[in-house]
This record gives C-alpha cells, structure tokens and sequence, in this order.
C-alpha cells in the first residue's frame, strides 16, 4: 500500500501510522479550532459590548482571549502541521528559539508603559489631548 | 539492557541518520518559519509597544462593524469572523491534501489543494473589500475645531475619543460648505450633493441633527500604519502561498511527484500554509479581539 513507494532516503524513516484515523484527527482539531474561535468571538464581542471602566476585569478578559489564541496555535502547530509527530531533537531545535519571543514581549511592552507614565507625567499636553475621558470644551470658536 | 538504552538516546547523532528525521527542505522550511515567525513577532511587539504608550487606542468593535451588502448595519467582529473561518478551513483542506500524499492518492491531492487555493482566494478578497471600506469610507473627525471627513488611511484614523453633541454644534460653524453638505446627504437623499452644496452655510448647518451624529476626535496615527502593514505583510504571505500552491498543483497534475515516488513537497508547501494561518490567529487576536 502506501509504505513501499515512500522510500526518501535511507537516513530517514517516516512514520507509516497515517490512516482513516489521522482524518478523524484533522476534524477533531478543526471543531476545537472552530469553538475556541467562537469562544474568543463572544468574549471579544463581551468586552466590547461591556465597554468595561475596571482596568483589571478588561484584562482579566483580554488575558483569557490570548491564553485561548496561544491553545489554538498549539493545536495548529501539533496537528496540522504535525509537529507533536517529529521526533523531539526536532520539536527542540524549532521550539527553544522562540522562547526570545516571550521575552521580546514582556520587556518592549514594559517599555511602551513607561513611556506613556512619562509622557503623562513630563507633558501635559499629551495628557489632556488623550487623556479617556471626552474633552468637555473644544477651543473657543471663531 | 542499559547499552541498549544508551544505543537507542545516541543514533539520532551517530551516522547514517538523519538527525531530525526528515529530509532537507523540510528542515530548511522550519528554519524558514522561523524566521518569518521573528519577522511577524517584531511587527506586532513593535504594534503592542506603540499601542502600550498610548492614553487612547480605538475599540476594534467601532472600526471593524461592517459586512458587504448589509449597508450601514453594525455587525462588529462580523466579517472578520468569516475570515477566520475562511483561513482555518482552508488549513484543514491543506493538511488532508498532506495525508492524501502520504497515500500516493493523485487525485486526492488535486482535489484538496484546489480547495485550499479557492479558500486562500475567498480570504484575498475578502481582505481587499475590507482594505477599501476602511480607505474610502468617510467619517466625521473633529479637527482643529472643525468638522472633516477623514477615512482610515496609514497616515490619518477617524477613531479617536467620542466627541459631545456641544462641541459638535461649535464645530459646525467652522465646518466647509462641501463637508456640510456630505453630512446632510447621509441622512436625506431628497436633494444631489451638488444641489446641498449650493445652499447657503446656515441653512445647511441648521439641517443637521447634531444629536444624531457620531463626530470622533482624530485617531492615534500609528493604527493605520500598523494595521495595513501587518495585515499587509499577512496578506502578502497568503497571496504568495496560493503562488506556491498553484505551482505545486500543476506538478501533481503533471504526475511529477508520482515520478518521483512521493508527495512530500505537498508537505513543504502544506507548513507554509499553515504558518499562514498561524500568523492570521495573532493577527486577529491583537487587532481584531483585544
């Protein structure tokens, strides 16, 4: 059947476990892509919807919806792209590179916060012309 | 029992062995994606960033409310959503072409892959009817006390702070003939355009409903800027991966890789669209969600 004629090279040996039950995985993964997508949807529409003035219950959401979308990339990652199958010198050699990502996150949003309590503190200006609330007065017309 | 163990940890390194287990372009195509996942990353931390420093950052439900033929009905998320499913169910079309390969099934990979092309295309055209809503659409924008028309391009966002109906009613007299009269022509279609402009200044102020309009201060700038580039550069990906696949199409078509005894280009090409699809998840996370 399928094993014979996929026959690469010698210094490789591919799997030979793919079957009516690999087709049955693909489907599954895609209903659990579909959900936690409309999972994220209604939370996304929630938020929006809530229009919520409490910083730390909008983040509270936001963190949700972003735990939900780093699920997803696992699932496509794993399945799709059939990751989780390769053996682990592979899964390593692609994974532990990435973790430079985490930190490129943390320090450059840290660093765009700081800006803005700066800019907030050291220019008035800047605070007024974005400050949440809605201007009360516009300048004087003419 | 424990040389065995020993034997076992160390062939992948010892010789004669592939030690990742797959072939070169395959591993070559990883490394690629790992690249282009740095790439991606530094565009959006860059985005999160700007966005970190901002006082202001417009609600994604306001900018991202519409739906083709609907007209003005506000749908936020909506299209988007259809998007999304677009992207991930052309991915599933994509990994069963894969598996297909791996069973030297020809026909199933044809017919697979063309629906992964047909869906790459849906998402295209989708993302280029979203591109010119947002670059043509007109909005009324608060600017230098005056009211302007202004739609989302990279250099100027009609999605600032909310502003009063007082202000608006201020912002008015100072408003053009021209911009008075579009906003009279939103709500009464009655008279042309050209027919509105003729009439005098107050006459058209005063046939406005100030507390019926939705006047918006400026934008922050950069939201353009990042929004087209990103979604761009995404976009840009997509078009090329419906290339490669209609590249990689035609191969199979051709009974190249039956020639060659296997279908595993399909699954070079198969990682690059899912990548796509990958980046598409972050993409709307952070434009669209939060």
């Amino acid at each position: 059947m399928s094993a014979a004629h996929q026959n690469v090279s010698s210094e490789i040996s591919l799997p030979q476990k793919h079957s009516g039950d690999f087709v049955k995985r693909i489907w599954k993964t895609f209903w659990i892509l579909l959900i936690i997508t409309i999972i994220e949807l209604g939370l996304g529409l929630l938020l929006h919807a809530l229009d919520l003035p409490d910083n730390t219950k909008r983040l509270l959401l936001k963190g949700i919806i972003i735990i939900l979308s780093l699920a997803k990339a696992y699932f496509i990652v794993s399945v799709f792209m059939h990751l989780g199958d390769e053996i682990h010198n592979l899964i390593l050699t692609i994974v532990i590179p990435l973790m430079l990502i985490i930190w490129a996150i943390v320090s450059f949003m840290i660093d765009g916060d700081s800006y803005k309590h700066m800019r907030n503190k050291y220019d008035k200006h800047f605070l007024e012309r974005t400050m949440e609330v809605p201007p009360k007065t516009t300048k004087p017309a003419q | 029992m424990a040389t065995t163990a020993t034997v076992h940890q160390t062939k992948w390194w010892s010789g004669g062995k592939s030690p990742f287990n797959v072939e070169y372009g395959k591993l070559m195509m990883w490394y690629f994606l790992i690249s282009d996942t740095f790439t991606f990353g530094a565009f959006l931390i860059s985005y999160g960033a700007i966005r970190f420093s901002q006082n202001f950052w417009p609600n994604p439900g306001d900018i991202f409310n519409t739906f083709p033929f609907t007209g003005e009905a506000n749908l936020p998320l909506a299209f988007v959503s259809l998007m999304t499913f677009i992207l991930i169910m052309s991915s599933v079309t994509m990994v069963l072409a894969v598996h297909e390969g791996h069973n030297g099934n020809k026909k199933g990979v044809a017919k697979w892959l063309t629906w992964t092309i047909l869906g790459g295309l849906a998402f295209l055209s989708c993302q280029a009817w979203e591109w010119t809503h947002l670059l043509t659409g007109e909005h009324a924008t608060l600017v230098n006390g005056q009211i302007e028309m202004w739609s989302q391009t990279v250099t100027h966002s009609p999605w600032g702070r909310p502003v009063e109906s007082s202000a608006v009613a201020a912002a008015l007299q100072n408003t053009s003939p021209e911009v008075l009269a579009k906003l009279v022509h939103e709500h009464n279609h009655t008279m042309s355009l050209s027919q509105l402009a003729a009439l005098p200044h107050d006459q058209l102020a005063g046939m406005i409903k100030v507390s019926e309009m939705h006047v918006r201060e400026a934008g922050p700038v950069a939201f353009g800027g990042f929004f087209f580039g990103i979604t761009g550069f995404h976009g840009f990906h997509v078009f090329s991966g419906v290339v490669i696949n209609i590249i990689i199409l035609a191969m199979v078509n051709n009974g190249v890789f039956e020639r060659r005894g296997h279908y595993l280009m399909i699954e070079k090409a198969g990682l690059y669209w899912h990548f796509v699809d990958l980046v598409w998840v972050f993409v709307f996370l952070c434009f669209y969600l939060i």
